[in-house]
């Protein structure tokens, strides 16, 4: 178990290493010059020089992405001795669109982008996961039907659809926030109320399409599973219905949930696009679509796309491990 | 020996579009404390499905089941096919057990052996975890497992097929069931192993004085382990007598038909070529209203007035517990193919 552990460990490093590299290079292939936008009109060579030197742009992409390891350690400064600016560890780089090291910028996303992708993934997960067990439960009834449309409408509506919808017909319509309050962030630990009221549409508008896909992955991996020869021994062997739904059948037909869950989750750590947009969250979706669209903020988008890899990255690691718990034949192999 | 199972005109069927599938018409048998009785039959002749009705582990949204199957409890008789769902999951595991055909699928793959059994003991029984688990390796023990308390804690996947058997044995014969019923326990097994496993059957059943019913579509277990035999096809019972007679008295054409077609090591083996049975069981949808295996048998013709067509036959008895279902008389089977044989 250690040596799979460490095994894993090893190749996930490696392979932060290989995005952040590949990161670089596919910025450096880009047809935008950052130092010339942040100059702007009154450019001249020499100035573009300056600022080439001052962003760290003037030496080799492999060089630049040495550097930037380099700041993820020991932090970074950024310009000319009295001039300079210093980010601290870990530096993913200086905006000069929003003057502020990427770092900064990117801890006040977060918690953001942290709330919705946690109180979406609780709201999707109690609701994916119960519909899923009962429709399977009451195969042919006419709640499983009913459930059958839900999963329909819900993995066809995009959410910038229902995020709209949820907008004007509910939010606006019923006076449920203040409009100039959307999206403002409160702490869930000193406003509690308000944090919920910020999060809790955006977070149903998301958690309602993923609800959808897991409501079916449920209810198929729970008949699959009760047809299953060792559901007919646990029967043979005299167990209750009850025992043999949550011992038996659950254990197995949950546990490919925990590596949908886990990347899905994940995923949204890295920003909901969309959904932010639609409900003005300044969340990693929120800056990322930003940088990409007005103000060409490479090192935003460095910063983001790296912290939403390395998501991917430890969620798969942290799935694997976690499924080697569950399942022993992964643990064995 | 005392009857422990009476099994009674015992019809399942399954309500399917087409129509519904009779996939066991009227069947009758019984076994008593310490004797094996096999039930021979090919694929969908209905040997599953009459002792999965038994055991109450049939679908009773899907399946439609009458008849009586009597369990004779020390403290009196009960009806499994009558009795209360609860009823017969209590007895499940302790009255009677079943053990299946693929010892791979039938272990859950994420609990140890050790915790499957004990889950079962524990069921019946008062006790810690721990002596749960204690049992757990006394039965593997018992069912051969080499270094039981060791493997105890070890998953399904890390036993090879035979011993997986031998732990579902074991886990099946934990609280001492009066009634095993295995469900072609060695099909999926090496023959090596194949004969291991019947034999620790059958050294078991003497240990625990069970009685045991053996599904099978082998004759070959059939003649190492067996007391009685009935043979099923197309969902009914189409002859039924003790070993001996079974192999050496034949009364019914569809038995013939299979025991000519294992191959023999005897002088009337060597170098000749199997016989199959021509032709496919009828659909078991629209059952034919007369005899279910008359368009396959060679000694159909030999039946006057379509007689065979006309009217299915019923199971009567030809020798002293000797039961057929032919219209033919053991006697005439035996002169009709001994006639064939001197024609080739």
């Amino acid at each position: 178990m250690l040596k799979y552990v460490s095994q894993r460990l090893f190749y996930t490093v490696l392979l932060l290493l290989l995005v952040s590299l590949s990161v670089y290079f596919i910025f450096d292939l880009l047809p935008v010059d950052p130092a010339r936008l942040v100059c702007s009109k009154n450019c001249s060579p020499a100035l573009l020089r300056d600022t080439r030197h001052k962003l760290g742009l003037d030496v080799s992409v492999i060089e630049q992405w040495l550097r930037f390891l380099q700041g993820l350690f020991i932090g970074r400064d950024y310009g000319v001795a009295a001039a300079a600016i210093h980010c601290p560890a870990p530096a993913f780089g200086y905006s000069f669109s929003r003057h502020e090291c990427v770092s900064t910028v990117l801890s006040h996303a977060f918690p953001v982008t942290l709330s919705l992708a946690v109180l979406a993934f609780i709201l999707w997960m109690t609701v994916g996961v119960s519909l899923g067990v009962l429709a399977a439960r009451k195969k042919g009834s006419i709640f499983d039907r009913v459930s059958t449309v839900f999963v329909l409408i819900g993995t066809s509506l995009p959410t910038f659809l229902t995020g709209v919808l949820v907008v004007i017909f509910i939010i606006l319509k019923f006076n449920l926030v203040d409009p100039l309050e959307i999206g403002n962030w409160s702490n869930p630990l000193t406003d509690p109320i308000g944090w919920l009221q910020t999060f809790i549409w955006p977070a149903a508008t998301l958690a309602f399409a993923y609800a959808a896909t897991y409501t079916r992955f449920t209810r198929s991996n729970v008949i699959e599973t009760s047809s299953e020869d060792f559901i007919r021994t646990a029967r043979a062997k005299g167990l209750s219905e009850k025992v043999i739904l949550r011992k038996h059948t659950l254990r197995a037909a949950l546990a490919p949930l925990v590596t949908l869950a886990g990347l899905d989750f994940a995923g949204l750590l890295g920003g909901a696009i969309i959904t932010e947009k639609v409900f003005g969250l300044d969340g990693l979706g929120g800056i990322s679509i930003e940088a990409v669209t007005s103000s060409y903020d490479l090192p935003i988008i460095v910063g983001t796309t790296i912290v939403a890899s390395t998501f991917v990255v430890v969620a798969n690691l942290i799935v694997d491990i976690t499924y080697a718990f569950i399942d022993p034949r992964v643990r064995h192999a | 020996m005392s009857t422990f199972l009476e099994v009674k005109n015992l019809h399942v069927s399954f309500p399917t579009e087409d129509g519904a599938v009779l996939a066991s018409n009227d069947v009758s048998y019984s076994v008593a404390l310490g004797e094996t009785l096999a039930i021979v039959g090919e694929s969908g002749s209905g040997k599953s499905v009459a002792n999965l009705a038994v055991m109450g582990l049939h679908n009773p949204q899907r399946t439609k089941i009458s008849g009586s199957a009597i369990l004779h409890l020390p403290e009196g008789p009960i009806d499994v096919l009558s009795a209360p769902n609860e009823t017969v999951r209590r007895l499940r595991g302790k009255a009677m057990s079943m053990i299946f055909q693929d010892p791979m699928s039938a272990l859950h793959p994420f609990y140890t052996i050790g915790d499957q059994i004990a889950e079962a003991w524990a069921l019946y029984n008062e006790g810690s975890k721990a002596d749960g688990i204690k049992r757990a390796v006394e039965m593997l023990d018992l069912v051969g497992i080499p270094d039981a308390s060791k493997r105890v804690h070890e998953y399904p996947h890390q036993f090879s097929g035979g011993m997986r058997q031998r732990v579902m044995i074991a886990m099946a014969l934990v609280n001492n069931p009066s009634l095993l019923i295995a469900d072609e326990p060695t099909t999926a097994l090496d023959v090596t192993v194949q004969s291991q496993i019947l034999r620790l059957l059958a050294d078991l059943q003497k240990e625990f004085n069970m009685a045991v019913i053996l599904i099978t579509h082998d004759l070959g277990v059939v003649a190492e382990v067996a007391d009685r035999v009935s043979v099923m096809y197309s969902g009914r019972v189409v002859e039924s007598a003790p070993i001996d007679e079974i192999f050496y008295n034949t009364t019914h054409p569809y038995t013939r038909g299979l025991l000519n077609s294992i191959p023999r090591v005897d002088n009337n083996g060597i170098g000749t070529r199997l016989k199959a049975i021509p032709g496919q069981p009828p659909s078991l949808i629209s059952v034919p209203k007369g005899c279910a295996f008359e368009a396959r048998c060679e000694f159909a013709s030999h039946v006057s007035g379509g007689l065979c067509h006309a009217v299915n036959p019923d199971l009567v008895e030809k020798a002293p517990s000797h039961f057929g279902r032919c219209h033919l008389t053991g006697q005439q089977v035996i002169e009709i193919a001994n006639q064939n044989n001197g024609v080739k």
